[in-house]
């Protein structure tokens, strides 16, 4: 009797079955997941990528408190119309510090991988607000209160140090100085954001100088979208895949 | 293996499975069911080979003619620009008052021109650039930073105050709330600009100095404004932030400053061109 034939011993233990297709299915998602985390090729790494700075972190907490993710993706697909509507395909180092990742599926309003510095702070305000005082035939709710309620910072040390905790690189120093950063990046001019992340400027975004909003934080995380990555220094050519 | 027999309602053999008493009819899929599925698994065969498919130790198999949807999005996007610029040829290198004199430049730039403008300019300067509160209209000759063709492009190109090396860059000092003039200096000054434009209101000698002494380094003696600067025409009717006494004095107590985003890097280089183009076209340019 072939191997076969003894599939009365799977069709009559519900438990062995169970077994079974446990190690069925596991074989095939291993097979299809684990290589692309050795693959040299299937991990790219880029130059300028930063993890995002504690009040940008929080601009994106608002983001997905907001539920904005339902109607905008973040990711740009290879493909041209995408290309030339919202420019560089999206990179998957991108989203390296994107814990969960923005990507999205449904796009009732625009792409926002790269609106970072797309259009001034001040757009973003006034579009914020109330979006039909700039795009009349937008269908986006408006978010008005958000330029008044005051940023919580109670809390941002311990998305910092959960953002760190699965993977991003944040030191004890980011940790420790995260409340007083998210301050700080509010502030015009202020130089101590900028000593710890790089290249993130420090401004007041939503136009309101006397205290930091959650519209503060919301613009400082949509104005970096997309910006980190020079793709005038990024080569397609040694980067196909 | 348990007995085959045939089952004498249906007159179908059984497959010979039991379960408590109850028989199993043989009904076999359709034929042709079956052979498309073993094509499926031939044809899933034939596309290992030609798609990237299989992890291997340090790579992975990349398939017989390396596709790629990287490279065929890229290719696809250039071909695109490549198609679109076929009559067009040589602009990218023309200068901009050869686009606005050869026809099928313009042509190719107008087009290129409106479609660009309208997912990247109108949401500040309107679907008919008309401008804002705060968002300069771009459909007349009044021009802050200058309404030449070589002006516009640069404008586009950096930015103005967009934190680019090159942007436009000028910031008019808080007159009233660095205490550089008074309150009622202010207004008296608000008062004489608003007189420029407006037959209605009467300015004073007071704030015609106060003018000449603050103000006129910039906006000009006459207070026609100086593209230079970026400093704007104060005589005409044009208002960014608002018009009338109060929202002038707003504004030299402490100034709004416009941020326009720079595009060289973001769009291509054609694009812009065609955006200058397109935008010195509409009705203002110089």
């Amino acid at each position: 009797m072939s191997l076969i034939e003894k599939h009365a011993v799977f069709e009559k233990n519900s438990i062995v079955l169970l077994v079974g297709i446990l190690i069925a299915v596991a074989i095939g998602g291993l097979v299809e997941i684990v290589p692309l985390f050795y693959l040299k090729s299937t991990i790219e790494k880029v130059e300028g990528m930063r993890p995002f700075t504690p009040l940008e972190l929080a601009g994106r907490n608002i983001y997905i408190r907001e539920g904005c993710y339902l109607c905008h993706s973040q990711m740009i697909r290879p493909m041209r119309d995408e290309i030339e509507r919202y420019g560089h395909f999206s990179l998957a180092a991108e989203s390296m510090y994107d814990h969960p990742f923005q990507w999205g599926s449904k796009r009732t309003g625009p792409d926002l991988a790269r609106v970072g510095n797309k259009y001034s702070d001040k757009w973003h305000v006034e579009h914020l607000i109330n979006p039909r005082s700039v795009v009349p035939d937008s269908v986006m709710p408006g978010y008005p209160f958000l330029a008044k309620a005051e940023l919580d910072t109670k809390h941002i040390d311990a998305v910092v140090r959960t953002n760190a905790l699965v993977g991003v690189p944040y030191t004890d120093d980011m940790i420790a100085n995260a409340a007083a950063d998210a301050v700080a990046q509010a502030t015009p001019d202020d130089a101590t954001v900028a000593k710890r992340y790089g290249k993130a400027v420090s401004r007041d975004f939503d136009g309101n100088p006397a205290k930091v909003t959650e519209l503060d934080a919301v613009i400082a995380y949509l104005q970096v979208l997309g910006t980190m990555v020079d793709f005038t220094r990024y080569d397609d050519k040694a980067n196909v895949r | 293996m348990a007995q085959q027999e045939l089952d004498h309602l249906s007159g179908q053999t059984t497959t010979g499975h039991e379960w408590d008493g109850l028989k199993e009819l043989n009904t076999p899929l359709p034929k042709w069911w079956l052979y498309v599925f073993y094509v499926c698994i031939v044809w899933a065969i034939g596309y290992w080979f030609v798609y990237p498919s299989w992890p291997l130790v340090s790579d992975y198999t990349k398939g017989f003619f390396g596709p790629s949807m990287r490279s065929a999005a890229i290719a696809d996007y250039e071909g695109g620009n490549a198609a679109r610029l076929a009559n067009a040829s040589g602009l990218a290198d023309a200068p901009l008052d050869k686009i606005k004199s050869t026809p099928a430049f313009l042509e190719f730039a107008m087009a290129n021109g409106k479609a660009a403008f309208g997912d990247n300019c109108a949401p500040c300067h309107g679907s008919g650039a008309t401008g804002g509160p705060g968002f300069p209209n771009l459909q007349d000759d009044d021009w802050m930073w200058g309404g030449k063709l070589e002006d516009i492009y640069q404008t586009i190109r950096f930015g103005i105050r967009s934190g680019n090396d090159k942007m436009r860059d000028m910031t008019m000092p808080n007159f009233g709330k660095d205490g550089i003039l008074t309150k009622e200096q202010v207004a008296d000054v608000a008062t004489y600009v608003m007189s420029l434009s407006d037959t209605a209101v009467k300015g004073t000698d007071s704030g015609k100095q106060l003018f000449a002494d603050n103000c006129a380094s910039c906006h000009g003696e006459d207070a026609k404004g100086n593209i230079e600067m970026g400093a704007p025409n104060l005589t005409d009717k044009i208002w960014l932030y608002g018009s009338g006494v109060a929202a002038v004095e707003v504004q030299v107590n402490q100034p709004k400053h416009g941020v326009m985003p720079a595009w060289e890097g973001r769009l291509d280089p054609i694009t812009i061109k065609s955006l200058a183009v397109y935008i010195h076209s509409l009705g203002g340019g110089k």
